[in-house]
């Protein structure tokens, strides 16, 4: 069995995990604090990839980064790099459908912080920077962390966009995603069902970290003995 | 030492219009929730915006609308006491109060001698949800005090509480703030609170701020329907000048005599329950008794009078169980107050 899709698949998602976390975080930040009515307006934009199907995705980048798009022509002519086709193409579509998901999560975390330590930390001298790495990310870490793993499982799943963007080359561009398609339209049900198994066999993981995850914050909310009522 | 506020924001709801200037000691801000009394301390420690006015603290402009200061929280040098003490739940007693030291270099320094004034060595290791109430206001105002503050906020930090643990903090606390030579500004609903532990307050009525007295003086004679109500009187009438020292009181259907001259502008009067007397005196006021409730140590006997409509109760009448007992359970009585205890409202 070739374990490239495997690693392909693996790195696609760990590179767009760690710049949605970024993105995703950023963006929460930067909405949280808006005034309402450009809060709504942003927030729409910035969720839209989660309702749209990926396909539409897709379609979007292949306008922006395609070989004959200006952009994709300016790529191509000055530092020789085609975007469309490769295996890092992938990685721009994970990001747009994954980045709502820690968007959301993340923004949903700031919100229920207790602004009240933010403001503390202020009036204390200490600068934004420092409220915001030493008081507002420890606070919401199992919150943004729950982000993350979603993000990468979602990431590690995707289909629709990867399959425009990368499309599917054995051995350059394939993902699991994108084989077990290959392999049930040849027909080759055996090896279909050993990626099948594979792929569960990592969402079911992930799902348990998120689980796991969600406890340690409620165990910490709830008081103790509350289980036994 | 002088911290001087003169703010105006408009919200929504209501307009924000606040003017006190408070020294050294403890100024009380006393009003209503929802009155704008946070609003007023987070504007004063930059927290917030105000729309226009002036901000200055010790000679120190922190705020003025008409030469665009607007100093960032960081630097105002404005300690401010949450609600909840708002420790971050992250870190440990002792890393709470080096997070307010400003100087980097004597940071543990500094944090060590505030541990022991504060009594919080033995627990210095401890995360604040692993500590008493008690010790987490004593966290709360070390830490306040590494940052070297100019001045104090305290935003109703006993609301949280109640019964004696809100009472011993409250002692802890007035202890806690003698040693302390600014200016301090105490929001509460509570007028127990100012009258015990502020020299000065001012009532905050609906975003508008009333001019600061005396805490003796508003609580003995105040002069305003709102700070009448938060000074805890229970009895309080339309009226309308009718004579020189004479007052009409609309829903009571009386005619008192003030012993004092009467203000044109008098538009309410206002009599505690306690200082009604059974006995014939000055100012009788026939009433019937409509109802009689036991509380814990002490009769209230609700009343209606003439002016009153029919079987709506409009006195309160407070006594001593005893002194009630030995009336006998009348059904009618007539009650009379001493001029000097009819408080004249605007």
């Amino acid at each position: 069995m070739d374990w490239f899709p495997l690693l392909n698949s693996l790195r696609i998602a760990l590179i767009s995990t760690v710049c949605v976390f970024f993105l995703g975080i950023l963006a929460a930040w930067y909405v949280a604090k808006l005034p309402r009515g450009l809060k709504g307006a942003l927030d729409c934009v910035l969720t839209l990839p989660l309702v749209l199907p990926p396909t539409v995705v897709g379609f979007f980048l292949l306008k922006l980064l395609g070989p004959k798009t200006p952009l994709g022509a300016w790529l191509l002519n000055t530092f020789d790099l085609r975007l469309t086709m490769t295996w890092p193409a992938a990685i721009f579509a994970v990001i747009l459908v994954t980045f709502p998901l820690m968007y959301r999560t993340a923004r949903g975390a700031f919100e229920s912080f207790d602004p009240n330590l933010l403001s503390a930390g202020r009036t204390l001298g200490r600068s934004n920077a420092w409220v915001f790495w030493r008081v507002l990310m420890p606070g919401c870490r199992q919150g943004l962390l729950a982000g993350t793993v979603l993000a990468f499982a979602r990431g590690l799943g995707e289909y629709g966009a990867t399959s425009m963007v990368s499309g599917y080359t054995p051995g350059r561009t394939a993902t699991i995603a994108t084989t077990v398609y290959q392999l049930w339209r040849e027909g080759d049900d055996a090896l279909a069902y050993r990626w099948v198994a594979v792929n569960v066999a990592i969402s079911l993981a992930v799902l348990m970290a998120v689980n796991l995850l969600e406890r340690r914050e409620h165990w910490e909310k709830w008081p103790s003995g509350w289980s036994e009522v | 030492m002088a911290l001087e506020v003169q703010i105006e924001k408009k919200f929504e709801k209501f307009h924000l219009q606040v003017s006190f200037t408070s020294s050294d000691g403890i100024t009380g801000l006393l009003g209503a929730s929802g009155c704008g009394k946070s609003m007023t301390l987070k504007c004063v420690a930059g927290l917030i915006t105000p729309d226009a006015g002036r901000i200055v603290l010790d000679g120190r402009t922190l705020y003025d609308s008409a030469q665009k200061i607007d100093l960032p929280p960081q630097q105002r040098q404005v300690g401010y006491l949450f609600q909840n003490y708002a420790l971050f739940p992250n870190m440990t007693v002792t890393e709470n109060i080096r997070a307010g030291v400003r100087d980097r270099t004597r940071r543990q320094a500094a944090a060590d001698e505030l541990l022991e004034r504060f009594r919080l060595t033995d627990i210095a290791g401890k995360y604040p949800r692993q500590i008493s109430g008690g010790q987490q206001q004593r966290t709360a105002l070390a830490r306040l005090f590494a940052s070297r503050p100019a001045c104090l906020l305290l935003d109703e930090p006993f609301s949280a509480l109640d019964g004696y643990l809100r009472w011993e903090m409250e002692l802890e606390l007035g202890e806690l703030l003698k040693d302390f030579s600014g200016p301090s500004v105490l929001v509460t609903h509570d007028r127990g609170e100012v009258y015990r532990l502020c020299q000065n307050a001012c009532v905050l009525s609906r975003g508008r701020s009333e001019p600061l007295r005396p805490v003796r003086d508003l609580f003995q004679s105040p002069d305003t329907l709102s700070a009448c109500l938060l000074s805890g009187c229970k009895n309080i009438s339309r009226a309308r000048p009718a004579g020189r020292q004479r007052v009409e009181a609309l829903d009571w259907g009386v005619i008192l005599d003030a012993g004092r001259p009467v203000p044109d502008d008098l538009a309410y009067v206002g009599i505690r329950a306690h200082f009604l007397a059974p006995h014939p005196g000055p100012n009788p006021i026939p009433c019937r008794v409509e109802r009689v409730v036991e509380d814990v140590f002490s009769t209230v006997v609700m009343l209606s009078t003439p002016g009153g409509y029919e079987g709506s109760a409009r006195l309160r009448w407070e006594l001593e169980k005893d002194a009630w007992a030995a009336l006998g359970g009348p059904e009618a009585v007539t009650l009379s107050v001493s001029p000097g205890d009819i408080m004249l409202l605007k």
